[in-house]
């Protein structure tokens, strides 16, 4: 308990990055789960997300702004997969991967040259960003709303996935294409709807976290979707419970390194430039000891 | 109702159907029967959609459907039952049924009826995962599956492929039974035997092209046939 209290607002701030790295986690996991394609883009449409607030906001009031970003992120995520993905469906996936590698660089260097390099500063919004004391630790609303608004997308999406029709067809050709398609599914519209959707919980995600960094910049995408990566891995890539699951693990963990908690005699502040090494380190442990992640798909099925 | 017109289609680097032509009547069991490899699956591949003709014609209902994509194919009306039975082994099997009729937006609950009292163990485990059902039991689900698009032609490759003998025969009674029901049925089988039974036209495959055609009852009682499919 004492050690709870102690370190509570960086346990508060991992909750509430691990929510973050939850939303750009399923992003990774059901295009994963989907087209066996690790979206290498994903980070980097959450950093336009943020660069688009940014330009929006100074002209634009929030009342439209965050519905334009949102809608904007979710047209950015189906062109990128149009343009980019779909011409090479039947190619190797090696190939497509390759492409997702293009699209990162091509968003970050088109970010490059809007910003011209330069660190922009992100909007202070409304109520998010207002300051709270629980318990004696001062920390932003966000900080407490991340987790809360995680959860209902999270049961949202599960309930979109598991009750509706485009959520079994959704199902249905993360599982077999030609089949899918002998049903009548038109597999680019359902491919279409989940960089859709991932694009918008990343976009949400954006507003998040860029309201806890302050700043965005075209390569602030890179870590946060390195770690929302590495969370969907560990939770056993495809499974959208195992990508929260893991995000939140990942969230907290790193923070309490970063934090004043004092490991193996070390003080806290020994350890906070090992957070990011922390991360990765973690991610081999759970291969060798589980290669498939928490939740991850069966090897073999019965035929 | 339905007819093919000089079909060639490339597949897998080799030309697998060569100049075929065929055709279906409404309401009868037509039966494509031959060697693996004679280019029987790639036929049903090719009406379906999944594969591309090279040349030549596909018409159903007066309607040409030569290169129409799979999801246009059974909205028209023709449904395949994959080779393998291929049902969703994570959707239960009322999700199984459901998506069948995935392209409709009418009332499925008489279809989803008439599924049930084909096949009542379907019935008794809609809510299991498609994926524990045995062999027979998944047959059963791809047919019932095809059957939920409301079809006017289904056709189905290899359904008695890795079945029980007695199994085989249930398949090939429902086989039956579905067509009674006015659902027209292009069989694909290398059990020759059995199809040729119940099928009221037969053709032969042999490396991509058709080399006999006859009435079932007539092809069943050939001496070529017989030595060369049934094994007498």
């Amino acid at each position: 308990m004492e050690f709870f209290h102690q370190n509570l607002s960086y346990f508060l701030s991992g909750i509430s990055v691990g929510g973050q790295y939850a939303l750009i986690a399923i992003g990774y996991t059901m295009v994963y789960g989907i087209l066996r394609l690790i979206n290498f883009a994903h980070g980097d449409v959450f950093m336009c997300a943020g660069l688009m607030m940014v330009y929006l906001s100074s002209t634009l009031p929030f009342t439209i702004t965050i519905p334009l970003v949102l809608l904007l992120t979710v047209l950015l995520g189906f062109v990128i997969e149009r343009v980019a993905y779909m011409p090479l469906r039947s190619a190797p996936r090696m190939s497509v991967m390759i492409s997702a590698i293009g699209v990162s660089y091509l968003l970050q260097n088109a970010a490059l040259y809007f910003t011209g390099g330069l660190a922009k500063v992100y909007p202070e919004i409304p109520f998010l960003s207002n300051s709270i004391v629980i318990w004696d630790a001062t920390t932003r609303v966000v900080t407490i709303v991340t987790p809360f608004l995680t959860v209902v997308l999270v049961i949202l999406l599960t309930l979109l996935i598991k009750h509706t029709k485009i959520g079994m067809a959704m199902r249905a050709v993360s599982r077999d294409f030609e089949t899918s398609q002998l049903m009548g599914i038109k597999i680019n519209r359902v491919i279409s709807t989940t960089f859709m959707i991932g694009s918008l919980l990343a976009s949400v995600a954006s507003l998040l976290y860029f309201t806890n960094y302050a700043s965005v910049t075209p390569t602030s995408g890179a870590m946060p979707g390195l770690k929302a990566f590495v969370a969907a891995v560990f939770g056993g890539i495809g499974s959208i419970p195992g990508a929260v699951i893991g995000a939140f693990i990942i969230g907290i963990c790193e923070n309490i390194i970063k934090g004043g908690a004092s490991i193996f005699g070390i003080p806290g502040s020994g350890w906070t430039t090992f957070s990011d090494a922390f991360t990765f380190a973690f991610l081999i442990v759970i291969l060798v000891v589980k290669p498939t992640g928490l939740f991850g798909e069966k090897a073999v099925d019965k035929v | 109702m339905f007819e093919i017109k000089n079909l060639f289609v490339n597949y897998g680097g080799i030309e697998a159907v060569r100049d075929i032509s065929f055709s279906v009547e409404e309401g009868k069991i037509v039966t494509l029967i031959g060697a693996n490899g004679a280019g029987k699956s790639t036929t049903l591949r090719t009406i379906a959609g999944l594969v591309k003709a090279k040349s030549g014609t596909i018409e159903f209902m007066g309607e040409k459907i030569t290169g129409k994509d799979p999801a246009s194919i059974v909205g028209k009306g023709i449904t395949l039952v994959p080779e393998g039975r291929k049902i969703f082994p994570d959707l239960t099997v009322l999700e199984n049924l459901k998506i069948g009729a995935y392209l409709r937006s009418d009332d499925i609950s008489k279809d989803l009826e008439w599924v049930y009292s084909l096949f009542p163990r379907l019935k008794e485990r809609s809510w299991q995962y498609g994926g524990t059902l045995s062999g027979g039991e998944q047959q059963m689900l791809a047919v019932g599956r095809a059957l939920m698009s409301r079809p006017k032609m289904i056709m189905m490759d290899e359904p008695s492929l890795g079945l029980a003998p007695l199994i085989v025969r249930d398949i090939f009674s429902i086989i039956k039974e579905i067509n009674k029901e006015g659902v027209t049925i292009l069989l694909v089988e290398q059990n020759a035997n059995m199809a040729l039974q119940v099928a009221d036209m037969a053709y032969v495959m042999e490396t991509g092209r058709i080399t006999l055609s006859g009435k079932g009852s007539e092809l069943i009682d050939n001496e070529d046939i017989k030595k060369a499919y049934l094994g007498k």
